[in-house]
């Protein structure tokens, strides 16, 4: 299963990545030979075997439905490109 | 007693305790040798500051006889993978230029609540992603190590944390905290002579370091001596809330019980790790790592991991899907770098922003990982993957029906020159070979330096241990570490 120009654009786009025409022809060759090379992985037999989920067998925990932050507007917003009145900020999206 | 600069954490904290110097020396002995290495490129903040300030409290707690911490005394550098309030966190990337975190992770935390002091924030491959520190914004780290060839190539000093393994190579600090998601603890350490522990996954809280693979990711301590590392290690551990896959276990204590005698231990030599044109001197290493582990009373066995084949091919699809979900928070919104071309919209912005703040190698594994997560690929590679990651972590849990541990090298080389194996991905890829398949089953490994090869240039050994059997993997590096009186540094030229 190879990728073509088309794909990597596709891909990039899905990634929210934006790539040149040239970045995008330099990546097929690359990215084929990576897919290429972990395909051999098809060749194993995985018949009746579970996906592995949890590395280390461990309970999901619950804790108390109880507040335990907030209140730290500030601090969220520090390192903000563009922070307004207490808000992230970003280009219009509704014109 | 020589340079207090080339003394071990446990020297250092037992002979600041003693009285025999101030953390106040010991910290400007580090910092000195900080300031005065600027070739290695190690560090991408120096914060000597932090250092000075805690071995200012140390020294005042000691005066008036209070209770002293764990690290009291012991200055430490820090991957800048860890957030740490205050201080620049940048996980090597221009995306997370002047990113000052507004708090501390849990793991850097108790390090400091030990007493430990902040030398300053490490280098590393950009978001921990490379085998040789070549892929930071901030430019690559070099290691201390030349080859005695009288030829000056820089050699690569591991990665993802070739700074912390440059850094404690060259005496800047005594010890560092590392990071392994498929052996960045652990190629790093043997690139460059030292050691390094990656712990059972989930024995380190994960909150506050940046996220690359969330299902491998694990912090870890590197430090020049086994001990050294079993103390950090105690420190860095246990249980956090904040975590969800943190493990709710008390933390044993591994220095306390540090023993190199192995009678009635069991060693298993995996026969899939010897493949044919294995390094011929890593070979060599590995055998006398073997009579090494015998003389210490351990019995030795051929085991098989009939899919170690697969781990690496297993690794680039878990890995790199992991990563393109976890850095699609790098958005330009809430934090990092934004790029906003004129008249853009809110997708203009975001892929702008992304293109302009990742690496090559980053968007490389963001994309491949974007590609096997997406719809009618999902099943041929990630669950595929999924499932053949299930056999390697069954692979080890049948061998560890007869044996206790595992040895074998921890990477397929010695340190190459920087620039050797850039520019090809899958070649650099499997430099990884040895370290992948344990990160893939979460299982506690180490890498303990045995000696140097032809060229002059530190080769190691790796001991895999049962999952929470850290203390076994420990002892057996310690048992390794006497036999191979490993006493080589790199001459200075920095």
């Amino acid at each position: 299963m190879s990728i073509d120009l088309q794909t990597v654009k596709k891909i990039a786009s899905l990634s929210r990545i934006s790539v040149t025409d040239a970045e995008a022809e330099a990546m097929v060759p690359e990215l084929n030979n990576i897919l290429g090379w972990v395909e051999q992985l098809g060749e194993v037999d995985v018949t009746g075997v579970q996906p592995m989920t949890a590395v280390i067998p461990n309970h999901q925990r619950l804790r108390d439905d109880v507040v335990t932050d907030g209140d730290v507007r500030d601090k969220v917003l520090a390192n903000a490109p563009q922070a307004e009145h207490g808000f992230f900020a970003v280009p219009k999206v509704i014109e | 007693m020589g340079e207090l600069t080339d003394l071990t954490v446990a020297e250092i904290r037992d002979g600041f305790r003693a009285g025999d110097f101030s953390a106040r020396e010991v910290a400007e002995g580090f910092n000195a040798n900080v300031a005065a290495a600027k070739a290695l490129n190690a560090f991408i903040v120096e914060t000597p500051e932090k250092a000075l300030a805690a071995a200012d409290a140390a020294d005042k707690a000691r005066a008036a006889g209070e209770p002293l911490g764990a690290l009291s005394g012991v200055p430490i550098g820090m991957k800048d993978l860890f957030c740490t309030e205050g201080t620049q966190t940048t996980a090597a990337s221009h995306m997370l230029e002047g990113f000052v975190p507004t708090y501390e992770s849990t793991v850097s935390g108790k390090l400091w609540s030990a007493g430990a002091g902040m030398l300053g924030k490490l280098n590393l491959d950009q978001f921990a992603m490379g085998s040789s520190n070549e892929t930071s914004y901030f430019g690559n780290v070099i290691s201390p190590w030349r080859r005695n060839d009288g030829g000056n190539a820089a050699l690569a000093p591991g990665g993802s944390s070739g700074g912390s393994s440059s850094a404690i190579s060259a005496r800047l600090c005594p010890a560092a905290t590392g990071t392994d998601t498929g052996g960045s603890i652990r190629q790093p350490a043997a690139f460059t002579g030292i050691s390094g522990i990656k712990p059972t996954y989930g024995r380190c809280s994960r909150w506050g370091i940046v996220a690359f693979a969330s299902s491998l990711d694990q912090a870890g301590p590197m430090a020049r001596t086994v001990r050294d590392n079993a103390i950090l290690l105690e420190v860095m551990s246990g249980f956090d809330p904040r975590d969800s896959t943190s493990l709710d276990l008390p933390v044993p204590q591994w220095e306390a019980n540090l023993s190199s005698d192995l009678k009635g231990k069991t060693v298993g030599i995996p026969k899939e790790y010897r493949p044919d044109g294995l390094n011929a001197e890593i070979s060599a290493m590995w055998d006398r790592g073997i009579e090494w582990l015998k003389d210490a009373g351990a019995q030795v066995v051929e085991v098989s991991l009939p899919h170690t084949k697969y781990a690496l091919p297993t690794y680039y699809i878990i890995a790199p899907a992991e990563a393109s979900s976890n850095l699609a928070r790098y958005d330009g919104v809430r934090y990092g770098q934004r790029d906003l071309p004129d008249g853009a919209g809110l997708q203009d912005m975001y892929a702008a922003t992304r293109a302009a703040g990742f690496g090559p190698e980053v968007k490389r594994r963001i994309m491949i990982g974007t590609y096997v997560l997406s719809a009618g690929f999902y099943d041929a590679y990630y669950t595929q993957a999924q499932k053949v990651r299930a056999l390697i972590a069954r692979d080890f849990e049948l061998a560890f029906e007869k044996c206790d541990l595992l040895l074998t090298p921890t990477a397929p080389s010695a340190a190459f020159a920087l620039g050797e194996k850039q520019a090809d991905p899958l070649a650099m890829y499997l430099n990884d070979v040895f370290t992948v398949p344990a990160s893939l089953a979460g299982l506690p490994a180490m890498a303990v330096p045995g000696g140097l090869d032809s060229a002059g240039l530190p080769i190691g050994l790796q001991v895999i241990g049962k999952a929470l059997d850290e203390q076994t993997v420990l002892n057996a590096s310690l048992a390794i570490e006497e036999r191979a009186g490993f006493t080589a540094r790199p001459d200075k030229w920095w």
